[in-house]
Formats: C-alpha cells, sequence, structure tokens
C-alpha cells in the first residue's frame, strides 16, 4: 500500500477522522508494593568524621521519649525504579500540554510556554532564601515589582499583593481587607453579610462565610444574570459586600454591572471583582471602569502559569487607593534607587501567607505578559472570544445540545451548555458524556455545585487552542452524541481507553469503615475484612 | 511605548494568523473580532491601547531580558547561608525535579480520576508515605502552605469541640501569629502563651494557668521556631485532653527520621510545610501544607480540603482513587462547606512523596541523625567566640538555634552585613521579633552545610564580632 493511500484513509469527506486514542494504561502498583528491603533511591551526605569526633553523641541531650524508636515504614526502592514509578504515573495523566484542555473549563487552560518555566527554574530564583538581605535580591524583587505595575494597568486597580497561594486565598484576602475597612469606620459589626452570585466558583460564597459572614446568593434571571432588582432586595445596612464574577460561568457579560456596583456602594458595601473569567476582557474591559473597589486575578489561568495538577496557582488581589494601606505585608517598593520590602504598613491585614506568595509563578506571568506586550494581551482576549463563539456554534449544531441563558446573544470566553435534551432521549447523562470524552483523550468539566443549568457541561477554548483543535474537539461530542442513540451501554460503561475503568464501590469514599486515604489503613481495612 | 508589527502572528496564540481569524469570523456570521463583544457596553471599555513596556517578541529576547534581571540576584549557591526561620535549605534530590517539571503533571489541573489516574495515585501516595513518616492514617492534599495548614487544625479544632479559644504556646514565628490572629476572625479567641526563658520549652504552669473549659485547643510547634525540641508534648496532651480539649501540633516533617512523631506523645492533629522534603526555596514560592489526624470520622468530616481514597474499580486487582466524603467541601456546599477548596499546592505534594520513596525509612533516619550532629558541631564552635552566647536556651535542638549576641557590642545589622561582605547570609535577626531576646539571631544548620561551611562560619563571625 503506497504513502498516500494511508493518509487518504484518515480522512472522511475532506475532514480528519477521530483519531483512535488509548492512554497509556500501566498497571501500576502502589509505591510500597515496589518496596525491597535494603534498596535505596539516594544517599544523604555524610557527616565527616572530625564532626561526629568533636561532637561524640548528638542525641545526648535528648530525652528518650522523643527519639523515634521505630522507622517510619517508608517503602525501600532503587532510584531507576522510583524515576520509572513516577514516569509511568505521568503517563496516565493529561495535561494541557498533552491534550486540547478546553474541557476543563473555568480553569482557562491555556498554554505555559517552557520558556516560562526555565526562566523560574533557574538557580537565580530556586535557591534563593526569603530573608536573604535585600541588596541580594534586588533582580526578582524588580520582577515582582514590574509585574505589579502591570496589573496595575490592566486592571485600573492601585495596588496588588501576589501573597495570596491561588485564587481562593486570594478571595479571602479580599475578605480580610473589607472586613478591615468596615471596621476602620466602626461598622465591622452591623456589616455581617455578604452577596455573592450563584454561576460564580464556590470559594466566592465559602470565602466570606469561612470568615464569619452570612451569604447570600444571588440567582440567575433568564438573562444569565441577576436581576438589578434582586441586588437592591438584598443589600442593607447589614450589607459589607458584593463578590461577584463578569462574565460569570456562563461566559454571559453582565452589562449593568457598574449599576450592580453603585447599588452595593449606594448601601455603603464595597464590591469586589473576581476576575476568574477575565480572559477574554485583557485590553477591552477593566475592573476600575466598572467601578469595583477590590479585584482578584488568577495567574494560574489568565496569566498561563501550569496547573501543577492542581496548585500551586498564584493569587494577585487588587486593590484601589483607598483601600491599599489593608494590603498584607510586606509590599514591594522602589525608591528610585532601590528595591525593598514594607513592613512598615500599621493598617495591614498582617500575613495571609509566608513571605511573598508563589515567586517562580509570578516569574512566569511577567515573563508570559513580556512576551506578548499590551497588543498581544488584548489578542489572546479576542481570539479567545472568537475561538468560544466558533465552538459555540459547532456544539449547537449537535442535535440535543443547547446553552441555556441568553439565547442567540454573543458569549465571551466560555460557555455552560447543557445536554438536558439528549439525556431525555438517550438516558445517558452529561456525566456519561464526559467519562467517554475521557476516551478521545478529552477532559469535560460539568459544572460547580448546585447544578442549575441540567445535565451541564462548560468549555472554555482560550487562545491556545486552533481551529482543527476546536473542530476535533466538537467533533468528539458530536461522535458520543450519537453514541448515545445507537448504543449508549458502551458511553455509560466508559471509559474504556482510560488507564482504569469505572469504580463502582462508592462505598469506598463516604463509608468511614470503609474510606482508606493511605495506603496503611486500606491494608488494616483490608485484613480486617479478611478476619471476619 | 514601541510598537508591535502589524499582523504579527504569535507563537502561543494559533489562530493569530490572519487568514484563520477572518474564516472564523464568517463562520461564526461577525463581520469583525468588535461583534463577539457587542454585549459590553462602550461605558465599561477600556477606550485605549494599556499603556505596558514593548514586549521582547523573539524566545531569545525574552530570555536576555529576564535573565537579565535575575542576573541581580546572589544565591545560596553563590554564598553560604545559614537562614531558616520557616524556609529551608535542603538539598534536593534530581528526581523530584525530574518528575516535577515533566509536563503531564506540570500542565494538568483537576481532571477525573479516570483520565489523570496518575496524578490521583502519586497523590494518594504522598499521602500514604507521609502517614507512615507521621505514624497516621488520614492525611489531607497539600494546602497552600504550613501556616494555611495550622489556621486550618485550628479551625477544624474548633468546630470539633464546639469551642472558640486555642492557647498557642509560644515561640511561634511572628508571621505565623499574625496569619492565625487573621483566620481566626472574628469568632476565635487566639491567646499566646509564654515560654520558659532559660530553656526555650513551652511554660506548662502558665498553661495550667490559662486552659478551661472553653479551650478548643493547645498548639504547640515541635521543633519551635528556636529550633528547640519540645520534651514536654505529653504533658500538653494529656493537659488539653483533660479539659476536653485537643492538641495540636505543627511539626517540621524532616525531622521525622530521628524524633518522635507528634501521635506518640498524644497529639490529636499533626500539620506543618512539606518544603523541606523536595522543594527548592525559590524566595519563599515551595510552600506547602499537611493536616493528618487519626481515622475518625469526627476529624475526617472537618476537613476542608480534597482527601483522596482508594478504591477497586470493575476490573479485578485494579486499583481506582476518588474524593473521600466531598459532600462536606464548598464546592458541594458552598458557604454550608468546611472552610473552601480551592487550587493548593498538589505539584509539591507530589515532590514531597517522590523525595519520601527516593530517602526511605535509612535515608530519613540518616538526614535527621546529620542534621543534629552538624547543628551541635556548630553550637559548639560557636561557643567559643567571646561575645557570643550559644545556643540561646538550654535545651536539645533540630536544624535552628538562637546565638545571642548582646555580649558582642554590635547589632545583628551590623553583623549580618559584615557576614554579606564576606559572603555569608548569617541568621535571621530577632531583635525585632523577640525583643525579649536582646540582640539574636536565628541560625540554620541543614544537611547542605559541610565542616568547613561552618568553620567558615566560625572564623567570620570571630572576625566581626572580636574585632
Amino acid at each position: 500500500m503506497s504513502q498516500q493511500d494511508i493518509t487518504a484513509q484518515r480522512y472522511e469527506s475532506g475532514k480528519p477522522k477521530l483519531r483512535r486514542y488509548h492512554q497509556a494504561r500501566w498497571d501500576e502498583p502502589i509505591i510500597f508494593e515496589l518496596s525491597r528491603p535494603g534498596q535505596r533511591g539516594v544517599l544523604v551526605p555524610e557527616v565527616e568524621p572530625e564532626i561526629k569526633e568533636q561532637v561524640g553523641d548528638a542525641f545526648s541531650a535528648l530525652p528518650d521519649k522523643m527519639r523515634r524508636k521505630q522507622p517510619p515504614a517508608l517503602p525501600e526502592v532503587s532510584q531507576v525504579h522510583v524515576l520509572r514509578h513516577y514516569l509511568r504515573l505521568s503517563q496516565e495523566n493529561l495535561g494541557a500540554g498533552l491534550v486540547s484542555d478546553l474541557g476543563m473549563a473555568t480553569s482557562t487552560m491555556k498554554y505555559n510556554p517552557p520558556i516560562n518555566e526555565q526562566l523560574a527554574r533557574s538557580p537565580k530564583v530556586t535557591e534563593l532564601h526569603p530573608l536573604q538581605d535585600e541588596e541580594t535580591v534586588q533582580g526578582i524583587l524588580e520582577a515582582i515589582y514590574r509585574f505589579e505595575q502591570i496589573l496595575q494597568e490592566i486592571s485600573g486597580m492601585a495596588r496588588f499583593s501576589f501573597q495570596p497561594r491561588a485564587g481562593s486565598q486570594a478571595i479571602y484576602t479580599n475578605v480580610s481587607i473589607l472586613r478591615a475597612y468596615h471596621a476602620s469606620r466602626g461598622e465591622a459589626e452591623p456589616r455581617n453579610e455578604m452577596i455573592a452570585t450563584l454561576f460564580a466558583h464556590p470559594s466566592d460564597a465559602a470565602c466570606p462565610s469561612t470568615a464569619g459572614y452570612k451569604v447570600i446568593t444571588l440567582y440567575p434571571e433568564e438573562s444569565g444574570y441577576p436581576s438589578l432588582e434582586a441586588l437592591k432586595a438584598a443589600v442593607s445596612e447589614r450589607t459589607a459586600g458584593l463578590f461577584i464574577t463578569n462574565p460569570d460561568d456562563t461566559g454571559i457579560f453582565n452589562p449593568l454591572i457598574d449599576e450592580f456596583v453603585k447599588v452595593v456602594h449606594n448601601a455603603g458595601g464595597l464590591c469586589a471583582y473576581d476576575q476568574a473569567n477575565a480572559n477574554g476582557l485583557l485590553g477591552i474591559a477593566r475592573a476600575a471602569e466598572a467601578g469595583f473597589d477590590l479585584c482578584h486575578f488568577n495567574l494560574h489561568k489568565t496569566f498561563s502559569t501550569p496547573h501543577g495538577s492542581g496548585g500551586p496557582g498564584a493569587g494577585a488581589s487588587g486593590v484601589t487607593e483607598e483601600l491599599a494601606r489593608f494590603l498584607p505585608v510586606p509590599t514591594v517598593e522602589f525608591d528610585r534607587q532601590r528595591y525593598y520590602l514594607d513592613y512598615d504598613r500599621p493598617d495591614s491585614i498582617g500575613k495571609i501567607a509566608p513571605f511573598y506568595g508563589v515567586v517562580p509563578n509570578i516569574l512566569k506571568a511577567y515573563a508570559w505578559v513580556m512576551g506578548l506586550g499590551a497588543e498581544g494581551l488584548r489578542e489572546a482576549a479576542q481570539v479567545a472570544v472568537l475561538n468560544n463563539n466558533y465552538l459555540l456554534k459547532q456544539m449547537l449544531e449537535i442535535p440535543g445540545i443547547s446553552a441555556p441563558y441568553a439565547e442567540g446573544k454573543r458569549r465571551i470566553e466560555q460557555v455552560r451548555y447543557s445536554t438536558e435534551q439528549l439525556t431525555q432521549e438517550t438516558g445517558v447523562s452529561s456525566l456519561d458524556f464526559a467519562l467517554r470524552a475521557a476516551d478521545f483523550g478529552a477532559h469535560g468539566f460539568l459544572s460547580h455545585h448546585p447544578f442549575v443549568v441540567p445535565e451541564p457541561l462548560t468549555l472554555e477554548p482560550t487562545e491556545s487552542y486552533s481551529q482543527a483543535d476546536l473542530d476535533e474537539y466538537a467533533a468528539i461530542w458530536a461522535r458520543i452524541a450519537q453514541e448515545a442513540r445507537t448504543h449508549p451501554e458502551g458511553v455509560k460503561t466508559a471509559p474504556h481507553n482510560a488507564p482504569i475503568h469505572q469504580i463502582t464501590d462508592h462505598d469506598s469514599f463516604e463509608d468511614p469503615a470503609c474510606w482508606a486515604m493511605t495506603w496503611r489503613a486500606f491494608r488494616r481495612k483490608a485484613q480486617d475484612d479478611h478476619g471476619q | 511605548m514601541a510598537h508591535t508589527p502589524e499582523n504579527v502572528v504569535y507563537p502561543y496564540i494559533p489562530n493569530s494568523v490572519p487568514a484563520i481569524k477572518q474564516q472564523m469570523l464568517r463562520e461564526v456570521n461577525a463581520k469583525s473580532i468588535e461583534d463577539l463583544y457587542v454585549e459590553i457596553p462602550e461605558r465599561l471599555r477600556l477606550k485605549r491601547e494599556m499603556n505596558l513596556p514593548a514586549p521582547f517578541l523573539s524566545e531569545y529576547a525574552l530570555r536576555r531580558h529576564v535573565e537579565g534581571l535575575l542576573a541581580n540576584n546572589v544565591t545560596v549557591q553563590e554564598y553560604t547561608s545559614f537562614l531558616g526561620a520557616g524556609c529551608y535549605q535542603h538539598y534536593v534530590p534530581a528526581v523530584c525535579d525530574e518528575v516535577n517539571q515533566r509536563n503531564e503533571f506540570l500542565t494538568a489541573y483537576s481532571g477525573r480520576t479516570y483520565e489523570d489516574h496518575g496524578r490521583f495515585q502519586a497523590l494518594f501516595e504522598y499521602a500514604s508515605m507521609m502517614g507512615e513518616l507521621l505514624n497516621m492514617d488520614v492525611v489531607n492534599l497539600p494546602t497552600y502552605d504550613g501556616y494555611q495548614a495550622t489556621a486550618t487544625s485550628l479551625r477544624m479544632s474548633a468546630r470539633i469541640t464546639g469551642r472558640q479559644e486555642a492557647l498557642v504556646c509560644q515561640p511561634v514565628s511572628a508571621d505565623k501569629v499574625s496569619k492565625i490572629l487573621d483566620y481566626g476572625k472574628p469568632d476565635m479567641q487566639i491567646r499566646l502563651v509564654g515560654y520558659d526563658k532559660k530553656t526555650g520549652q513551652l511554660d506548662v504552669a502558665a498553661l495550667k494557668a490559662a486552659i478551661s473549659d472553653k479551650t478548643a485547643v493547645i498548639y504547640l510547634d515541635n521543633p519551635s521556631y528556636f529550633g528547640c525540641i519540645e520534651t514536654q508534648g505529653d504533658e500538653v496532651a494529656q493537659l488539653a485532653h483533660q479539659h476536653g480539649a485537643l492538641c495540636v501540633v505543627g511539626v517540621d516533617p524532616i525531622s521525622l527520621g530521628v524524633l518522635t512523631p507528634p501521635i506518640e506523645y498524644g497529639a490529636d492533629i499533626v500539620c506543618g510545610d512539606i518544603q523541606a522534603l523536595g522543594m527548592h526555596m525559590q524566595y519563599g514560592g515551595g510552600h506547602a501544607g499537611f493536616i493528618a489526624t487519626r481515622d475518625e470520622e469526627r476529624f475526617v468530616m472537618e476537613y476542608p480540603n480534597r482527601l483522596v481514597g482508594i478504591a477497586p474499580t470493575v476490573v479485578p486487582g485494579e486499583y481506582g482513587f476518588g474524593e473521600v466524603a466531598f459532600e462536606r467541601t464548598s464546592f458541594i456546599k458552598r458557604e454550608g462547606g468546611k472552610e473552601w477548596l480551592g487550587t493548593m499546592a498538589n505539584l509539591w505534594g507530589i515532590t514531597a512523596g517522590v523525595y519520601l520513596a527516593l530517602l526511605g525509612p535509612h535515608g530519613m533516619a540518616e538526614i535527621g541523625e546529620g542534621i543534629m550532629a552538624r547543628v551541635q558541631y556548630a553550637m559548639n564552635k560557636l561557643a567559643k567566640i567571646k561575645g557570643v552566647q550559644v545556643p540561646g536556651f538550654q535545651s536539645p535542638h533540630f536544624k535552628e538555634f538562637v546565638v545571642n549576641f548582646d555580649g558582642a557590642g554590635k547589632t545583628v545589622r551590623e553583623i549580618n552585613k559584615a557576614l554579606l561582605a564576606r559572603g555569608i547570609f548569617g541568621g535571621q535577626d530577632l531583635s525585632q521579633e523577640f525583643p525579649e531576646l536582646g540582640n539574636s539571631a536565628l541560625y540554620c544548620v541543614t544537611e547542605v552545610h559541610t565542616k568547613a561551611d561552618i568553620d567558615m562560619l566560625v572564623g567570620a563571625l570571630r572576625k566581626v564580632v572580636e574585632a
């Protein structure tokens, strides 16, 4: 058979067929099963004989009760087998570099350029102690200072802190700042209510609640966002503030956002803008123009730092000039000669986290912006929005899939779809579909809870995906929607091509007698079972 | 502002090719990109280009720029550092970095247990190995850092006991106290309890005077912020339990190859930071926190974090994983969940797992023994310098110790400047943080320090102090 024939067989009606995908399946043992007594993964630096001789018994001052009796029962594994084990596990994992990760929506999965990673992994970053003399860290302080200036321009806010180690901690930071503001006016006690919206990250409700606030949640109307009237009914002299996203996780932009802010301001509250969904707005619309008092960005979303299998991310809390005095300590300042850390901020809320935040990620985000510039950032935003509306059109062409709310209107950077009709017709749920999508190397995020959109599916095709990527993703969903009509059982028993098969025993996660969060607990409970 | 050339194609933005954009716009019935933003009113728009620095469009130019900035840093490889105080220079085995820079781990996020099986297994194994180190059955997926782990442990204790008062045994770093105070608002009362000025050990008599039936928890760091190994943990735990309170211990996990795990002297919750287990310091960017408890429902249900459990699949002998008791979290219950859940620090958890797998039981014991010996050597040597008092406290020490310079006639700041000129980062200045210690600094010695490093410090200090 000629080369040309093979190629032709990969296409149908001029379009590429879906790839015949199978993920790595190593059936890898738990690392404790790899243990062989005596094997070593790494040797530790030896204590020199002179030290030993001089010190004698280094434990002589330690009471016997504080000396560990049994060594920890860690696995004993040779180095090559540790490496091989983790390489295999890495293959059983879908990173955004490996797959088109637009199905991991609300998370802004974009390309994480290796150049930024290499720069942040330079010894000039990794081998810095946070308490070194400022003279010896002028480079990293300058990068942090410059990135703060960049975020000031992108948002229109006066100052930022990068101390929060991810987005939710940034929300909490903003709650603390908001509380400090009201306390400074003697209003901390009476203002004990916070308003949040439903189509936002759960932390916009959970962080205020953790800080002791009663949370009032506004539900969306037909438009996709809450009504101004509902907000007016919710505010009072008890209102401390509003935590809101825009666009919401539906990708629908609330055009009345500045009116919302005014209503809260008129009631004496402050407004915090969760900019987790900022990716479509860079250079287009900012927190300042809408009147916000606080905002936060996730550097691991909008600013391209990798998600690290669930962190570390990095959060950036931004505030107006009026609130800057409450920011966590220290801030990074510049006196036109040198960069320095300013701890002399008596009104500060104090520390949110150790030191200055996830510094390598601040540097990666800085490098990302410096590789694009103002026009490049706007291009990223515009292409993200174009990609989203392009995918929207294709997804809506699949019978049974809809995009509830604001029908016919343009979406910004993501869309929350519904398979409700398809589910009714086939009995296959959106979760089943998402599990089947794994058989094609795709993630599919449904929704945060509660599922107000029935049978939800949320997709966020950032600027990082090509037209072909979008076509392929839509084709996967067209295929599995078709499968649901012809052989639904195959979809419901998915995944078939993933590293493992369906877990059926969900007691293992809910029943205290069964659950096992460590290998030792698992072995103990398994043996108890055998004993009975 | 330098101008970006017209119609530049951005390597990170595949569809920035003008012809592709035009074709896609036609597909969505839009004349221009502006048509897609029709829902955003004019009054909310930024009506100008952002005023940002000119970009470095080529990767080479970008590298030159950023490396140029970073060249102004001096690292602990170039100088010799004796700084600790919450961030530690330990050796990071090469395999740790090899694994955590794998793009599959680095760029993944929160996929399901099926297609992200490897992430789940690596994190379950991390928790399992931490469980062996701590001798405990439940360990969470990493929270942000050790401060957050402590603050959440105190909140968990308050929920478990239905009480709101925390007794925090000094010495604890002022920054950690600041975090705890902020996180305890508005309901928790955080009371600091003093320490014995001679031994640096916690003050049991003061604790007895302070504890009541309002106390939810007694918290101590072991080793303490001053590096003292606390030897009265058993008495403290007993005292807490007698009053219906819990005992929470913050521990440095790298000490546990040689020191007794806190659960064995009665701790109910054990927490801390895993930066020492395979994370570079990264100017304070390498932190992640752990919280461990016994496998009891009343503890498990109060965690705000992810807990990964192991379970069978439909295929006999196949391991699967999933989220345990996820209903407790804010992801399901929003404001009704336990605190909150979000992106935290899983990559560092995976890395700490690699570290513990590499070190194994013998490595963890040897690293602890080596630190104990080097610390003792350093203290013995420094004690011989006139005007220098070492250690500040009569206690066994791990990794850190207080050096007092009251007799030296120079401030720590002056001494550290002089050391810096000799290529040494001296210990963290405690004179503001703990004024009662006078002119003191906190020195840190780990397995990375050779005899020559320590001797160099001693020689330099002698010159600086005795000059």
